[in-house]
């Protein structure tokens, strides 16, 4: 016996996860982002100490910086969930769909910094302050995305990795001023230190300006993309068992 | 340009890594969709 299901129409399925307003952060996102390799790579100058590598900061500090702002929108989902009065499943899946996302960023925090490494001290990888505690904080929310896929019910998924998104973003601060910390390799903050003071200027700016403006609308867009996924992965399973306690009681001769 | 294949490399990276994700992300939300009805989808 199948259990029937009420037909979808074509429009429904090609609709998806978008809306109007994603679509219009969308294409925002892809004109800032085209500007911004236009700016990284032809208009903004070389640096007077690095030349051309400083290059690889336009798109290295804006993947940090998606990264950061991601782990701190996880641990004020997590927050509310675990926190507020209804405890709430939606601040659970936009928690879990913002450390997926900061996840893929810090990797590419990671993989460019490596790149940038490479040219300015000569190796890819040393075992420096802020190398290391970014790498933890990578490996962190690899557990924290461990832990929302352990067996259990979704109350219990939402409650156990609330807690680990609260802890773990403790260590964001950890990372930032880890070169003021400790003796490191890596340079000081690049647009404002503890000071304030700004460090970049004219053309340089402007184009991490673009960099940060489009990894923010791009952060948006994905985070609205992604919290929808997760919810409808959460109404399949959900449907998926119903439609199998239904199929077993009709099995089983139960009336409905 | 001076160490171009870096240079490029880390921007190849970033932007490829944006495109398969949200690629993904675009494709997957779609083939949910496809199995259930617009009152699962209050952003609709």
């Amino acid at each position: 016996m199948t259990i029937d299901t009420p037909p979808i129409s074509a429009a429904t399925q090609r609709r998806g996860t978008s809306t109007p307003a994603t679509r219009v952060i969308g294409v925002l996102t892809i004109a800032m982002t085209i500007w911004l390799g236009v700016f990284g790579l032809v208009l903004s100058p070389a640096d007077r100490d690095q030349g051309d590598a400083v290059r690889i900061m336009y798109v290295h500090v804006p993947s940090v910086w998606l990264a950061y702002l991601a782990f701190i929108v996880t641990a004020l989902a997590s927050g509310v969930h675990l926190f507020g009065r209804r405890h709430s499943l939606q601040a659970d899946r936009v928690a879990g769909a913002s450390a997926e996302i900061g996840v893929v960023f810090m990797a590419v925090t990671l993989v460019t910094g490596m790149l940038w490494g490479r040219i300015t001290w000569g190796v890819y990888w040393q075992w420096d302050a802020r190398l290391t505690t970014t790498a933890l904080l990578f490996i962190s929310y690899i557990g924290y995305l461990a832990v929302r896929g352990l067996e259990g019910t979704r109350e219990q998924r939402a409650r156990r990795s609330a807690i680990v998104g609260l802890l773990a973003v403790l260590e964001v601060p950890l990372v930032h001023w880890s070169v003021k910390l400790w003796r490191s390799l890596h340079q000081e903050a690049t647009v404002l230190g503890t000071d304030l003071d700004v460090s970049l200027d004219g053309l340089m700016l402007f184009s991490l300006f673009v960099g940060v403006v489009a990894f923010t609308l791009l952060f948006i867009w994905l985070l609205l993309h992604r919290s929808r996924m997760l919810t409808m992965i959460d109404l399949s399973a959900e449907s998926g068992l119903n439609a199998a306690l239904a199929q077993r009681r009709a099995e089983g001769g139960v009336s409905l | 340009m001076t160490n171009a294949g870096f240079i490029l490399g880390s921007y190849a990276l970033t932007f490829g890594s944006i495109v398969i994700f949200a690629w993904r992300t675009v494709k997957v939300g779609k083939r949910l969709s496809a199995d259930l009805s617009d009152e699962d989808k209050p952003w609709l």
